[in-house]
């Protein structure tokens, strides 16, 4: 079992045959993801070779799903175009996507996320990694080899601080990892992940990495207090960031006294969630658990 | 991005947002020369992105030209909570009958846009949230349907501003949401939004912060950024497309991905407190994912250009990243700086781990470089990048 991807996922890309796209698409396909097609409205009909497995291209998401049953799209369309490609993806229908697309205007993840309400799509991302459930299938740019399927269940804002704590704990393996990204505004929280691996049988405990910047740990913190029983280990980055600085994700910046990792750690500790200091020390206390399970 | 006053306010007046005569000056000769174009009374303000200006003497009433002169000459140079004012605005000064607050901001935690109102103006909205909060009305909006006069005037209840002004206000609110849409905003403040003797609204104060995503969309708001408050290594990185902010420690960062960077600094900075010192990061440098040998280079070089950096620390788990292209970069950039003929003495502790980690190593040993220390987890380099700062 496994969190919003398994072996059955049929996984389209938008954008898939530009470079990241292509890349990636390449990286998903060799690692076991049942990738059926992609979407681009120029290039329709044709197909795109991928060391000997040919994908087709289809006009837009709601012919790729009619045509091929797919039920999850991975987007790599740029930025300025990343709008209409996710709300185009909502209005088909689809039941998850994935925006891996870096830096696209703030406003429109607004938009897009309020053109979600009511519809049937989980949204993971922007500005993310994807998600992979290992030896099943992957989507997004999580890389397929640091690690195997087993108990543990991990959601992160932060790309390579995931793929660090699942190489930490390679060993004992995981039920799904999910990058849910670092901009100000996100579809899939830490909140929906922790609900989703609490419900799922496989996963036996739970890594959550946070950062600096917005109060989505504290109201995880907060979640896990009234609905969560399985045990749930923190890593929160940039204790020593400074104040008004961004580090690198959009939205991770403290402003004032809100977004502090000290707050954020604080807020996890007095709901009996165990905050490692380092990723290392996070990856002790998991060992800990699962060892002693 | 965060904007002077003189910023917002040519930007409301660009949106037809209502607001006093008025330009920004770096000389109190300029100054003075606005003065005289603007009848009456006149406001010299110090421009600093900080609050609390008036407080500090940042913002002086000046009767005649002359007046806003020696003003002006007072404030520029002036140090305002570690700002110093290189501008000040001068405006003409409005007699105030009333002072409101309102604003529109992005409400990260309902991932939705929020407009915040106040029939209490002028103060530290903070202040009014803490002591009065039933007087700061809050009001998501959906940016789908937007804000039209009437859900202005909606917002402007709740806020309890006077019944006699709501038609007026609601104009401007109107206008204030089209300068958060057009312009990209993640927040448009008036603080105060003021009614004068004569009845009429105006925007006296206002905060305008810009998404730097959204800059493809507004090739003017390049213009906007203030050159003069960057660091010249925050300036030589961001011309070579590395995401770098500079620290006050003394062990160089390069990472790759923005929370492994970040939890890069917190290790080091535990560690350092064990030696000599304490040294701490002097840098924050997200290499990105997928980073090529150049991309490398380019940020090795600004580290080692920064003069506080007394040793470096590389760590890089490679997803999407070739560990054997940072080891390239590593020794490109060493060989590179070497022909140039400055002398790299700086030693650097290098972590890989990850894709192509056997090739990244085995180019690093190769290349056996006196300066270059490998190290294979991140606790132990950390550890010994920050001995090595350390003992200099």
């Amino acid at each position: 079992m496994s969190i919003f991807l398994n072996e059955k996922s049929r996984v389209i890309v938008q954008g898939m045959t530009g470079s990241e796209g292509t890349k990636h698409t390449a990286r998903m396909l060799a690692s076991g993801t049942n990738i059926v097609g992609g979407v681009n409205p120029r290039k329709a009909g044709e197909t795109v070779d991928f060391d000997g497995q040919a994908i087709p291209v289809f006009g837009s998401v709601a012919d790729a799903m009619r045509e091929t049953g797919a039920d999850v799209t991975v987007v790599f369309v740029p930025p300025k175009f990343a709008k209409s490609a996710v709300i185009e993806a909502i209005d088909a229908g689809i039941g998850l996507a994935v925006v891996i697309t870096e830096g696209i205007p703030v406003h429109d993840s607004v938009e897009f996320w309020a053109h979600a309400q009511g519809k049937q799509t989980r949204i993971i991302g922007p500005n993310c990694p994807g998600l992979i459930t290992p030896g099943e299938s992957n989507a997004g740019i999580i890389p397929a080899d640091i690690t195997k399927a087993g108990p543990i269940g991990l959601v992160s804002k932060s790309g390579t601080l995931t793929y660090q704590m699942m190489y930490e704990l390679r060993d004992l393996g995981f039920s799904s990892c999910v990058g849910i990204g670092g901009d100000p505004v996100i579809g899939t929280t830490h909140i929906d992940a922790l609900q989703a691996f609490e419900a799922d049988p496989d996963t036996k405990a739970i890594v959550m990495i946070g950062e600096i910047g917005g109060d989505a740990e504290e109201r995880a913190a907060a979640f896990i207090a009234d609905n969560v029983t399985k045990p749930v280990v923190a890593y929160v980055a940039g204790f020593t960031a400074p104040e008004g600085k961004t580090m690198g994700h959009a939205g991770a910046i403290i402003s004032g006294s809100a977004g502090t990792a000290q707050a954020k750690k604080e807020a996890l500790e007095a709901v009996g969630v165990k905050v490692g200091k380092t990723p290392s020390e996070t990856a002790r206390l998991m060992r800990e658990i699962i060892e002693k399970a | 991005m965060d904007l002077f006053e003189y910023q917002a306010r040519d930007i409301f007046a660009k949106h037809g947002v209502p607001v006093l005569p008025g330009a920004v000056a770096t000389t109190a000769e300029d100054a003075k020369k606005i003065a005289e174009g603007i009848d009456g009374m006149t406001v010299v303000k110090a421009q600093v992105k900080v609050g609390g200006r008036g407080k500090a003497g940042g913002v002086k009433l000046a009767n005649t030209a002359d007046e806003a002169f020696t003003h002006a000459q007072n404030i520029l140079g002036m140090d305002i909570k570690g700002h110093t004012v290189h501008k000040v605005m001068v405006a003409q000064a409005s007699d105030i009958a009333e002072e409101y607050y309102f604003s529109f901001l992005l409400d990260r935690s309902n991932r939705t846009f929020l407009a915040m109102a106040s029939k209490e103006g002028g103060v530290e909205i903070e202040q009014v949230a803490e002591e009065t909060p039933e007087l700061l009305a809050k009001v998501p909006v959906n940016p789908i349907d937007g804000v039209d006069v009437a859900k202005a005037r909606e917002i402007l209840e709740q806020g309890r501003f006077p019944a006699d002004i709501i038609d007026q206000a609601a104009e401007v609110v109107v206008k204030l949401w089209d300068v958060f849409i057009k312009e990209d905003a993640t927040l448009v403040e008036v603080n105060p939004l003021v009614k004068d003797p004569s009845g009429k609204i105006i925007a006296l104060d206002g905060k305008v912060t810009l998404d730097e995503n959204a800059g493809f969309r507004h090739a003017d708001h390049e213009e906007l950024e203030d050159k003069s408050a960057v660091d010249p290594l925050e300036q030589a990185a961001k011309e070579k497309d590395l995401n770098y902010v500079k620290l006050d420690g003394e062990v160089g960062i390069i990472g790759n991905g923005a929370g492994l960077v970040m939890s890069t600094l917190d290790v080091v900075a535990y560690a350092g407190e064990e030696f000599p010192g304490q040294p701490k990061p002097a840098n924050f440098l997200d290499i990105g994912g997928g980073a090529s040998a150049q991309v490398m280079a380019n940020g090795l070089e600004i580290i080692l250009g920064d003069p506080s950096v007394k040793s470096v620390f590389v760590n890089v788990f490679g997803g999407i990243t070739a560990c054997d292209e940072v080891a390239n970069g590593i020794v490109q950039a060493l060989a590179l700086m070497h022909e140039r003929g400055e002398e790299v003495t700086k030693p650097l502790v290098v972590r890989l781990d990850g894709n192509n980690v056997e090739k990244g190593r085995a180019i690093l040993n190769e290349a056996n470089h006196p300066l270059v220390e490998q190290v294979d987890t991140m606790d132990g380099a950390a550890r010994r990048a920050a001995e090595l700062a350390g003992a200099k």
